[in-house]
């Protein structure tokens, strides 16, 4: 496939490996952001390609990793309502809440679908106007614009049927909560390339410059993470740290205009709670005001939920880049696919699930 | 999720701007794709798509420009190796 195989030659990625291995003269640690990279990675086993100085850690770019416990549990509450279709992308329907998953809400009755798009949801509102809809809308700035969007239709079209819960991160705070941890051991970042193709990576400037960090725009396939890492590391070892694009295919500095303003029509920036992080200040998307009427959370009533973590899951730490998957002892005994602790199990996306398939 | 793949627009359906709709195939498989974010995109362009949208039509000029950078990495490492001064004995 265009675009797919040349980024996936195996020779290719070889000659890029040698060229990093030339220009590394010390220990590095690099984050990537995105889960999508992480699967990457572990998937093509681009961690084994490099010098053994540099150690890549995997961050909290995986939206399902990241949605808080109790976020899980109010879809799970609202899915087993009568009268609701609650629609999902497939992979938030595994993820276990205090008790059960969605999947099981599913399994005793519940109209728990999974859906391609947003849009697909809209849809399903319009075709069953005496039934309640709800999306499960969460996702970095990536799916900000097609969440937006459903709700701008839903709006337009005047289906009142239609709302949608909202778990939203953005990228940027959560950089910067992994640099300003007492923990931190990330000398450079690969920014997330399709995040950046939204929101352009201007944000990334001032990052870069207080923390003393180089921030590279990378994108998902082997030549490119490759590519992404010789920038990276090229900078550290002559002590830059600058805002570098290295997925200038599909990113361009100031991001998509039309899809930013959708965002800013329906959304606005509010803290969020991070699953195995914690709260991070204007980390989060929630609805605007005036969109207010879409929001889930109020039309059903369930706010103000709270639920413990497993005690043995360290995925937080993991999502920080502080501890990998093999650190936890519960990881291939306690927690597998099958019967996930943690979210990064669940996942494709999570640094645990990669390591599990691919690694054991 | 986040994985987002380019595909090649096949055919595009109407005019409203936040409702324009393309057939996009990815290496034989058909989806449809919002096209509301890339008013530009046209038929035989690469998208790139998530959740059903496209998040950027794919700049084939920088696609090539990733390869010269790549060779030039390696004619980068050649000239290293031939210029290294032979380790004293
Ligand atoms: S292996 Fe399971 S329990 Fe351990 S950190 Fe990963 S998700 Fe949590």
């Amino acid at each position: 496939m265009k675009f797919i195989d040349e980024y996936r030659d195996r020779e290719g990625a070889e000659k890029c490996a040698r060229a990093i291995a030339r220009i590394t003269t010390r220990p590095w640690t690099i984050m990537e952001v995105c889960g999508g990279q992480t699967h990457a990675i572990v998937k093509f086993g681009i961690d084994e390609l490099l010098p053994k100085e540099i150690t890549l850690v995997h961050g909290p770019g995986c939206p399902v990793c990241v949605t808080p416990l109790e976020l899980i549990d109010k879809a799970i509450e609202i899915a087993s309502q009568p009268g609701v279709i609650f629609c999902s992308f497939g992979d938030m329907l595994r993820v276990p809440g205090s008790k059960r998953d969605l999947l099981a809400v599913k399994s005793t009755g519940g109209d728990v679908r999974m859906v391609y798009s947003p849009l697909d949801a809209v849809k399903i509102a319009a075709e069953n106007p005496s039934r309640q809809v709800v999306f499960f809308a969460v996702g970095f700035e990536t799916t900000a614009p097609a969440n937006a969007m459903a709700v701008y239709q839903a709006r337009q079209k005047g289906i009142k049927n239609f709302s949608i819960l909202v778990s939203h991160v953005l990228v940027p705070p959560a950089i910067e909560a992994v640099l300003s941890s007492p923990h931190n051991r990330v000398q450079g970042f690969l920014a997330a390339g399709h995040v950046c193709a939204i929101m352009g990576y201007t944000e990334y400037y001032p990052i870069a410059k207080k923390y003393h960090v180089p921030i590279v725009v990378t994108g998902f396939e082997p030549i490119d993470i490759l590519r992404g890492v010789y920038a990276c590391i090229q900078q550290c070892e002559q002590g830059r740290a600058e805002v570098e694009n290295a997925y200038a295919r599909a990113v361009q500095r100031e991001g998509n205009e039309p899809a930013q303003k959708m965002i800013r029509e329906v959304f606005r920036i509010i803290p969020r709670k991070w699953r195995g992080i914690g709260e991070i200040p204007q980390s989060g998307f929630g609805l605007s005001e005036a969109y207010e009427e879409f929001d889930a959370e109020k039309r059903f009533g369930v706010a103000g939920y709270t639920a413990e973590e497993s005690s043995e899951c360290i995925s937080g730490l993991i999502l920080q880049g502080v501890k990998k998957p093999g650190d936890c002892t519960a990881f291939g005994k306690k927690c597998t696919p099958e019967h996930p602790l943690g979210a990064t199990m669940v996942s494709n996306e999570g640094a645990c699930a990669a390591y599990y398939r691919y690694r054991r | 999720m986040c994985l987002a793949i380019p595909g090649k627009i096949l055919t595009i359906d109407g005019t409203d701007p936040i409702e324009r709709l393309a057939r996009v195939s990815f290496g034989g498989i058909v989806k449809d794709v919002n096209l509301a974010y890339t008013p530009e995109a046209t038929v035989g362009n690469y998208v790139i798509v998530h959740v059903g949208f496209a998040l950027n039509t794919v700049d084939e000029a920088e696609a090539e420009r990733v390869f010269d950078y790549l060779r030039q990495m390696d004619e980068l490492g050649e000239l290293q190796i031939e210029s290294s001064p032979t380790p004293s004995p």
